[in-house]
């Protein structure tokens, strides 16, 4: 299992780094074996940088991510290598995951030198194309051509064949199918939700409600660094609650409801004090964001339901803007 | 009738030969009418859109005549077309954002493009803020350079500034694709209000997401392999379609409420034909599960109902 | 462009013979590129200049042992000067004004250009690849403080600094020039890599690599530089060309190496001492000139090559 507690990225901008920009603040979500959780938000969200600090590629300010109960900010040296074992990502734009000068398959092959050095070459054989398989990929298809002679969505199932080369725990899959066309990623969106049943956990980063409400168990959602709303995900798109949720499901574009019936049939918004029902059970209400470290940031509202607060009073200003 | 296009062919000249892109396109657009045109990338719907405005340097026109409110337009003529460019025929291009000089003021670049057409900006000025504001944006943006706006914003300016002009026909190309969904549906209703308001007469949103037009086109052509595949109004694309790529195509996108765990969508085996050398008769014959022996020969494009059209042989029948 | 019709309209030979069998990927790899090097003309053509000049300067001096400058140093005592190329045995390129075998120079001086060329451009490229491919990859405070290196060498001024050594220096080698050609010619070369190494940095092939657990030398060796390595190529030429030019300019102001021949030394006494221009000895300023443009002409024409060569796209098209 996978944790994040209260992960926080700070960059240090301007001259001499003198000023801090908050990328990503508090969060904090569990990604269990067999489950996909779709980590949904625009572009400024956040939503990459979450997925990069998981893959260790961005060192973390603050919190702690926790592999099994092993702090991963606190692995060094060798201890990468064998992090990446378990934990590995695809990425959005499948001709920029390749390195355009070599041939497609070398993702693979690079896989085998750092991993499998060892292994006999049939055996290695044998493991690719079991991989490839799994992702429904026709070997003499994609194996010897160069990235520019595949197309998009086979590019992206290679990838994830490659990461499949290895014990995967948890695979972060950074919008891996916007780039794609329609009529090829539903085939690797259920290929992915069909990882799930080999005890994978699955990260989701997508900006496209559909496609998270089609995948996956847990959605989080995420604003300005911020989680505003999470939990499962039948539950947050049933009722969904913090106005920007709200926002972003009647905005989506849908194929057989036109946008002001969407807003008709969402659940009626939730009054209460200061528009937040939820006012009370904040402990932060009414002062500056910036939680103690003992203090929840999120007010539970049902089972497997959170809600950050929007009584905040740059919440307020942010929402209106 | 507003925009009539009969068999328009272009093609994309490289060195490994023609790219048939856009192979025989006929269409038309009313007055009033919003035209979505969708298909998947490559398909040729950007070329149609460009085709209209206007011919890069790899694009050669092959055949075929557009025809706007009852003028001729000379696409192949670079030249003879910038009479009717920005007047009669405007753009919103793929990336708007990179389309606006980045050292110039937003006020005084519109300046500019209006005198490069002959037209008095002190005239058209009140208009101009008037839209503006219309947009929702504030008049100050004349005042400020391109970088200082927003992804939103740059595009609602594009708008005003493309249909300054009244056009009659406006090309929309992707105009959505690089926005967030909250900006992306205040963009795509500030389109049909520009509709609305007579700004322009009629329009074609090209994209890849039909949702998209769904919430905004009056009607939708698909394309498929630079061929024309169906085209009728958005309810009965979205409900009713009969092309067989449409078909799978609507069926195999997921929306809000449809879950893989209670109902798993397909997608469309194999991969569109290379252009380069495509193959005789219906392009989508390899993919297409309903294929049979007369889909060798080209399947004409031809209507089965009152403003429905479709190029498909199982639908329209093989004596057709 | 579909991936369809990449695979279908170019079989590529060389690509689909080898794909099949299990031999290693590197040679599979060195037999496509031999497989296309040998299908560019540009990369023949300019193959060939460079063997052709390499050879006259390796051996030229070896076959043809006539001390280039005897005569002018008055070691061989009286030479007959000026004497016409003619098609005489030992007499192709004619005689000085001086009475000096023509080809002994030259082939003397290519040799020298060469070294500094070399060894200069060499050790300007090392220099520069390790700055600009550390400051680039790591970024943050190692990148600022290799950047203040990097500009404080481009402003240093090379001339004084050459003049002040000189005085101290009695005799100086074409050694030294190289090294000193090479030790001061780096910074654009670092800059231009940094900033090319910049923008590869954030390309998901890097992070990829990284997932893979290559160690930061490897991704710099074996994902970064490949994709730049006919940049890399150039930028060698450039600083290989340049140091040849760099060393005919100090030859000319008696910064040169004492004693020995350089193809610039040659044009410039052909000029100076020998009015070769008014007294129409063409050919005295002719061979080293067309020596110096041949070879980094040669140099460059290779590089577009190459290009084609190393970058599959260019190929199929």
């Amino acid at each position: 299992m996978l944790s994040l507690d209260r992960v926080t990225k700070v960059y240090k901008v301007g001259t001499f780094g003198g000023k801090d920009m908050v990328a990503v603040r508090d969060v904090s979500f569990d990604i269990n074996p067999g489950e996909v959780v779709s980590l949904i938000g625009e572009s400024g969200s956040g939503k990459t940088t979450v997925g990069k600090m998981i893959l260790k590629l961005i060192d973390i300010s603050g919190g702690s991510i926790s592999l099994d109960g092993l702090d991963v900010a606190s692995i060094h040296g060798a201890g990468v290598k064998r992090y990446y074992r378990h934990v590995q990502g695809v990425f959005q734009d499948p001709f920029s995951s390749y390195n355009p000068i070599f041939k497609a398959d070398r993702v693979l092959s690079l896989i085998r030198s750092e991993y499998f050095a060892d292994m006999a070459r049939s055996e290695w054989n044998a493991k690719v194309e079991a991989a490839l398989r799994a992702v429904t990929l026709d070997p003499d298809q994609v194996l010897n051509k160069f990235p520019h002679q595949l197309s998009g969505g086979q590019l992206q199932r290679l990838l994830v064949a490659r990461a499949l080369l290895l014990e995967l725990k948890i695979l972060v899959a950074d919008e891996i199918i916007s780039m794609l066309d329609a009529s090829t990623r539903i085939d690797v969106l259920n290929m992915l939700a069909e990882l799930k049943s080999r005890g994978m956990g699955i990260l989701f980063i997508t900006h496209d409600l559909s496609l998270g409400n089609y995948i996956s168990e847990k959605t989080v959602i995420l604003r300005r660094g911020v989680v505003v709303e999470m939990g499962a995900t039948d539950k947050v798109f049933a009722n969904p609650t913090h106005p920007y949720t709200r926002m972003l499901v009647s905005s989506v574009p849908q194929l057989h409801k036109k946008w002001v019936q969407i807003e008709a049939e969402l659940p009626a918004p939730i009054a209460g004090r200061g528009g937040c029902l939820f006012h009370e059970m904040y402990p932060l209400a009414g002062r500056t964001p910036e939680p103690a470290a003992d203090e929840p940031t999120l007010a539970k509202i049902e089972e497997d339901h959170f809600v950050g607060c929007f009584d905040l009073p740059s919440e307020k200003a942010s929402l209106v803007a | 009738m507003s925009l009539q296009v009969t068999d328009l062919r272009v093609y994309y000249r490289t060195l490994a030969g023609d790219v048939k892109a856009l192979d025989g396109a006929t269409f038309s657009i009313a007055d009033k009418e919003i035209m979505g045109l969708a298909g998947e990338s490559g398909c040729g719907k950007s070329t149609l859109g460009n085709s209209l405005i206007r011919l890069d340097g790899r694009m050669k026109y092959i055949g075929g005549s557009v025809n706007l409110d009852g003028a001729e337009l000379p696409i192949w003529d670079n030249a003879g077309m910038n009479e009717f460019r920005f007047r009669d025929v405007s753009v919103i291009p793929q990336y708007a954002m990179s389309a606006m000089n980045p050292t110039r003021k937003i006020g005084k670049m519109t300046e500019e493009l209006l005198e490069s057409r002959g037209e008095s900006y002190r005239q058209i000025r009140p208009e101009l803020l008037r839209r503006v504001d219309l947009v929702g944006l504030d008049r100050d943006v004349l005042k400020r350079y391109p970088i200082e706006l927003s992804g939103g914003m740059k595009q609602r300016m594009v708008m005003v500034i493309s249909t300054l002009l009244d056009p009659s026909l406006l090309i929309a190309d992707e105009v959505t694709s690089a926005l967030d969904v909250s900006t992306q549906r205040a963009v795509a209703e500030t389109l049909v209000s520009f509709r609305d308001r007579g700004f322009v007469k009629s329009m074609m949103v090209i994209t890849h997401d039909i949702s998209i037009l769904y919430q905004t086109a009056d009607t939708i052509l698909i394309m498929y392999a630079g061929k024309l595949a169906e085209k009728a109004a958005t309810k009965t694309i979205i409900d009713g379609c009969r092309h067989p790529y449409t078909k799978l195509l609507i069926s195999s996108l997921p929306e809000v409420g449809i879950r893989y765990a209670n109902k798993k969508l397909k997608g469309i085996p194999g991969s569109p034909p290379s252009l380069l050398k495509p193959p005789t008769g219906c392009r989508f014959r390899d993919r297409c599960p309903l294929a049979f022996d007369k889909c060798v020969e080209e399947p004409p494009f031809v209507e089965i109902a009152t403003d429905h059209s479709v190029a498909c042989w199982k639908v329209t029948g093989t004596d057709a | 462009m579909t991936a369809a019709s990449g695979a279908t309209t170019k079989p590529g030979p060389a690509v689909d013979d080898t794909a099949k069998d299990a031999t290693p990927t590197a040679k599979r790899a060195r037999g496509e590129f031999l497989f296309f090097a040998l299908r560019s003309k540009k990369f023949l053509i300019s193959a060939v200049i460079l063997v052709v000049l390499a050879c006259v300067a390796v051996f030229g001096p070896i076959i043809d042992s006539t001390d280039p400058v005897g005569c002018s140093t008055g070691v061989s005592g009286a030479c007959p000067p000026m004497v016409h190329p003619t098609l005489d045995p030992g007499n192709w390129f004619g005689t000085t004004f001086f009475g000096d075998d023509v080809f002994a120079q030259f082939a003397n001086g290519l040799r020298a250009s060469f070294f500094v060329g070399f060894l200069g451009g060499g050790l300007g490229a090392v220099i520069g690849m390790a700055v600009g491919f550390v400051a680039g990859y790591r970024g943050g405070w190692i990148d600022e403080i290799l950047n203040m290196v990097t500009n404080v060498f481009l402003v240093i001024p090379t001339l004084a600094v050459l003049l002040v050594i000189t005085s101290y220096l009695q005799a100086r080698g074409v050694m030294f020039e190289a090294v000193f050609i090479g030790a001061t010619s780096w910074p654009w070369a670092a800059r231009a890599i940094r900033a090319q190494t910049f923008s590869l940095r954030s390309r998901d092939f890097i992070d990829l690599a990284k997932l893979s657990g290559r160690s930061g030398w490897k991704v710099i060796a074996f994902e970064i530089a490949p994709n730049m390595s006919s940049y890399l190529f150039l930028t060698y030429i450039l600083l290989f060309g340049g140091a040849i030019l760099i060393a005919a300019s100090l030859d000319f102001i008696g910064l040169g190496p004492t004693g020995g021949m350089s193809l610039g030394l040659m044009m410039f006494e052909s000029v100076t001492f020998g009015a070769a221009l008014q007294l129409g000895i063409w050919w005295w300023f002719i061979p080293p000139g067309i020596g110096i443009i041949a070879t980094v002409g040669a140099l460059y024409v290779m590089n577009v090559g190459l290009d084609e060569i190393f970058n599959p796209k260019l190929r199929e098209i």
